[in-house]
């Protein structure tokens, strides 16, 4: 029975954007209505795919499979498993509160603006649920162009700077994986005497472990500067502070869940044998423990409320890059259901960081202190997302945090040591924060007679928190929709790291072209 | 075997007597029927029939062509050939051609410079690139070389009372002499080898040696150097930055498209033709030209604040990728050569249009400050080219990409790998010079900018552009095939 409902969920942010372009600029208050609503429909179309995805089958679901340039072999390929539902259902919802949570911030440009968040939202989108390599490559650097416009004309004061090394890392990241996926396609000619770019195809293509470690680092390269990892963390930050709010909460929300994801759906399948390479992993798991204890200390001594929840953005994923490369199905799942743990916590953060600087201008963290006694509201939404992010049990962080540990129990007691540590120092400096902002009397005069929380933030908040907490409270769903496709990866992983690799016969690539 | 004139040769050279005789037509009436500048801007349908004509000529060729399943059409003996390869390019001339001079024309008005001949050399070069795509035999092809260059020199300098203009054309002209020189004795050395100026010929003499044989080396060698010239590759690039700067912007797109494309025609033809036995001594020197061109094109292009230069930079930049494919040389590469040349056409020609239209009266239009605001002072002008620039540093699902794709392929398959990842790293520091452009596009104006210059010429060659950039990008696939049909024999 072929369903389009990927297809809708995926153009509908892009028709919603092409009728966008038609109303004129100057009627600001349509623009914005009707970037609400299509970013509501978005969320509303993609509720099908929850209702209608039986987690008791494997592999892909709604599966939609078109030509799109056939002497390329490259295809128009959707689908979806547990997973990629699970990024979709992410990004549809940060999606619409992005938007949702720009009404007022944004009075310059509100066209341009709110086109740039649907086009993004395309773009995201077709990153978690594309199956063929080429048409993920394309959605991934649509993704960037976006962003650097958010970034770079609604950010802060070093927007430019920080837009334009957001997009080089990216890309060059991008490009490097660009080469590795065009091996994978060649490699795959060779052996099959047909070019394809479909995953699953190229699933069955059996690679030297040569090959198949250099391919590895191109993709890592890639999806380790989108994470980020610990070495290539450093445009995360500078993007973070300048970005606006909803960007920052897509940002770190979405975006770099994208590397997270590539590891999971693409390095670890297909190349089975280089993920399960001992010094690989070691590397993997070594730079996920430094990201996540450096990212950790380096939060502690910020000045800068914003800059402080970025760098508790790299700790963060570090627990997530740490439970890919467990390879175990706790760590996977775990590190995954922190992934979505992560989007809603954070985002929120971001959020809550964005209602203060609305209403002061500033985030200097010195500059506030006893913001509970003028904001009691505000003071207990910031305690839910902080507690939320720290990992406090009934809430979700502390699910995937546990999980993860669990994982990384199994692999290596030691790392599982260094992760708890970093959990320690993550409690440390979210509450610190808190304290100093929230908690004491009133240091700064400024601060006395700030409004509490409007209506419109309760709306962005309250659905948040109920998520974070019915993860916190009853995470089975969760669980059962992943332990399919997780236990595949897994399964694939140590199966090919014990199997010998077979030889097939080459067919060679046509030499060179003559013209007469 | 006639000596005479026959049906055949009539048939190939149809495209190129229309071209030359409406060229020629141009000069004429200019001042004949036309003598008020106003009035000029009839020459351009003049220039577009005799482009149409030119264009039913070809499309009879195509037709033909496909027909006999791409068996090569011959005339005056071997001297001309219509193959696949060569209609492609033609294609490419002429659209290129006909893009040029729609949005030519308000751009000499403004600056008192509208002169018939403009569009007459135009269609001369054209006629000039036809020998080098159509050319089987080295007088024919050396001939369409000069043709062209001849038909530049004059253009570039076509701002009379400009300095920079003038300056331009005697560094262009004189630079330009020194390589065809080049060129020319390594086609006496050819000759010299083979006793013919043919192709085949030649071919067959090269073949019997070996690709180091000092002969064939020093041949291949000065070809290269005259060849590298013309389509401005490292080291040999010093005179692009300076002849795109001085030279009308539209003449500098003209350049930077027509000519480069036609010099590729050439190169393949050359390289895959007679010379691809001697692969061994000419492929080390392409990857030279082809490493240096990309460090230089983009090195040089993130400090300049003169848009047309910026543009020569990416266009030497360009030239190394194209040479990247030549280097691979299977069949991806040539398709991706091929492909790459088609989209770079409109990607780059687009370009310039917009930095076009930011012209006026008494204001040249390139410093980077001048795309200051665009987006609001033409949000279409910006939007467009911010398309162009993301294709030109390739990304998807733009056209540029599809190119620097099969050219990335084509060096894996080939086990070029150090390349590719080289290729690659340049991307992401082209798009920095790129989105310099971007970023003053999308900052806020200066005060009493200047509104942007239009015309209808302008906005049909701009959403022309435009569109096929965005289409090539998004749906290769017709494209693709017709690069693929056009190298299959």
């Amino acid at each position: 029975m072929p369903s389009h409902i990927l297809s809708i969920v995926l153009f509908t942010p892009l028709v919603g954007l092409l009728v966008l372009l038609l109303i004129p600029g100057e009627n600001k208050f349509l623009i914005r209505l009707w970037a609400n609503i299509v970013a509501a429909a978005g969320f509303l179309v993609s509720l099908p795919l929850v209702l209608g995805f039986d987690r008791a089958k494997d592999g892909y679901q709604f599966l939609e499979r078109a030509d799109w340039i056939p002497s390329l072999g490259v295809q128009y390929l959707v689908g979806i498993d547990g997973i990629s539902l699970l990024m979709v259902m992410l990004t549809t919802v940060m999606g619409f509160v992005a938007i949702f949570s720009s009404w007022v911030s944004i009075n310059d440009r509100v066209k341009e603006y709110y086109a740039m968040f649907l086009l993004q939202q395309v773009g995201m989108i077709g990153v978690f649920i594309s199956l063929d390599f080429l048409l993920f490559y394309v959605f991934w650097e649509l993704v960037l162009v976006p962003m650097y416009f958010i970034i770079g004309i609604w950010g802060g004061p070093r927007k430019l700077y920080a837009a334009i090394k957001f997009f080089l890392y990216t890309l060059a990241g991008g490009v490097l994986m660009l080469l590795g996926i065009l091996t994978l396609y060649f490699q795959y000619a060779q052996q099959f005497g047909r070019y394809t770019f479909e995953i699953s195809e190229l699933m069955k293509l059996s690679l030297p472990l040569g090959l198949q470690q250099w391919v590895f680092w191109a993709f890592f390269i890639g999806f380790a500067i989108k994470v980020p990892m610990f070495p290539f963390h450093t445009w995360l930050p500078d993007a973070h502070t300048e970005a606006p709010t909803a960007g920052s909460v897509i940002l770190a929300a979405v975006l770099l869940k994208m590397g997270t994801y590539g590891f999971i759906r693409f390095s670890l399948p297909l190349l089975p044998n280089a993920s399960a390479d001992k010094t690989i992993v070691t590397v993997l798991a070594v730079l996920s423990l430094i990201g996540i204890l450096y990212g950790a200390l380096v939060s502690l001594v910020q000045q800068d409320w914003k800059k402080l929840v970025a760098y508790s953005s790299v700790s963060h994923l570090g627990f997530c890059t740490l439970g890919i490369f467990a390879l175990n199905q706790s760590g996977l799942s775990g590190s995954i259901i922190q992934q979505l743990n992560h989007g809603i916590s954070t985002g929120m953060l971001f959020l809550v960081v964005g209602v203060i600087y609305e209403r002061r201008h500033t985030r200097e963290i010195h500059e506030f202190g006893g913001l509970a006694h003028v904001m009691p509201n505000y003071a207990i939404v910031f305690a839910i997302a902080m507690l939320s992010s720290a990992g406090l049990p009934l809430l979700n962080g502390f699910i995937g945090e546990f999980t993860i540990l669990q994982g990384a129990f199994e692999a290596n007691k030691i790392w599982a040591a260094f992760a708890v540590l970093g959990i320690i120092f993550g409690a440390a400096y979210l509450l610190w924060l808190y304290q100093r902002t929230m908690l004491g009397e009133i240091t700064n005069e400024k601060n006395r007679g700030l409004p509490d929380l409007t209506w419109r933030e309760w709306a962005v908040f309250v659905p948040l928190i109920l998520w974070a907490v019915s993860i916190g409270v009853y995470p089975k769903p969760y669980f059962d929709l992943l332990d399919k496709p997780v236990a595949q990866i897994v399964h694939r992983v140590h199966q090919s790291a014990n199997t010998p690799l077979a030889s097939l016969p080459l067919h060679p690539i046509q030499a060179e072209a003559r013209i007469r | 075997m006639s000596i005479y004139y026959s049906s055949t040769d009539h048939f190939v050279l149809l495209p190129a007597i229309l071209l030359a005789l409406f060229g020629c037509a141009t000069l004429l009436f200019d001042f004949w029927i036309f003598p008020e500048p106003k009035q000029r801007r009839y020459l351009v349908w003049f220039l577009l029939a005799g482009e149409a004509f030119a264009g039913i000529a070809l499309l009879k060729q195509q037709l033909f062509l496909v027909e006999q399943n791409g068996l090569p059409i011959e005339a005056f003996h071997g001297a001309l050939i219509i193959d696949g390869f060569s209609l492609y390019f033609h294609w490419i001339f002429l659209a290129t051609t006909v893009l040029v001079a729609l949005f030519s024309y308000r751009y000499f008005e403004l600056r008192d410079e509208h002169h018939g001949e403009y569009y007459g050399l135009l269609m001369l070069a054209q006629v000039g690139m036809f020998f080098l795509a159509s050319g089987n035999e080295l007088v024919t092809l050396f001939i369409g070389l000069e043709t062209m260059a001849v038909s530049f020199y004059i253009l570039v300098g076509f701002m009379r009372r400009d300095q920079r203009s003038n300056e331009a054309a005697l560094k262009y002209l004189l630079l330009g002499g020194f390589s065809s020189g080049f060129l020319v004795y390594g086609f006496s050395i050819l000759y010299g080898l083979s006793g013919s100026t043919r192709l085949s010929d030649i071919g067959n003499a090269v073949a019997a040696r070996d690709p180091f044989d000092p002969l064939v080396f020093l041949a291949v060698a000065t070809i290269l150097v005259g060849l590298f010239f013309k389509i401005s590759a490292a080291p040999f690039h010093m005179w692009a930055p300076d002849a795109y700067e001085g030279a009308p912007t539209t003449v500098a797109a003209y350049l930077a498209v027509g000519s480069k494309a036609a010099s590729f025609a050439l190169i393949l033809r050359l390289l895959l033709g007679p010379l691809a036995t001697a692969r061994a001594a000419w492929e080390p020197l392409l990857i030279g030209a082809a490493v240096l061109s990309m460090t230089i094109g983009n090195l040089a292009a993130l400090t300049q604040t003169n848009t047309k230069r910026l543009l020569a930079y990416s266009s030497i930049n360009h030239a190394g990728y194209i040479l990247l494919g030549i280097i691979a040389g299977n069949a991806m590469g040539i398709q991706g050569v091929l492909i790459y040349i088609l989209v770079y056409a409109f990607m780059n020609l687009g370009a310039f249009l917009v930095l076009t239209s930011l012209a006026s009266r008494g204001i040249a239009g390139d410093d980077i400050n001048d795309l200051k605001g665009l987006m609001q002072k033409s949000p279409a002008h910006a939007l467009w080219m911010l398309i162009f620039l993301l294709s030109l540093a390739g990304i998807p699902p733009t056209a540029g990409f599809l190119g620097k794709y099969l050219i990335f392929l084509s060096l894996l398959e080939t086990g070029h790998t150090v390349l590719a990842v080289i290729a690659a790293l340049y991307v992401a520091v082209a798009i920095y010079y790129y989105f310099r452009l971007v970023r003053a596009m999308f900052t806020t104006p200066q005060e009493n900018a200047e509104p942007v210059s239009s015309s209808l010429g302008l906005k049909v060659a701009l959403g022309v552009t435009g569109v096929l950039t965005l289409v090539i990008g998004v749906y290769p696939e017709p494209w693709v095939r017709f690069a693929q049909w056009s190298i299959t024999r």
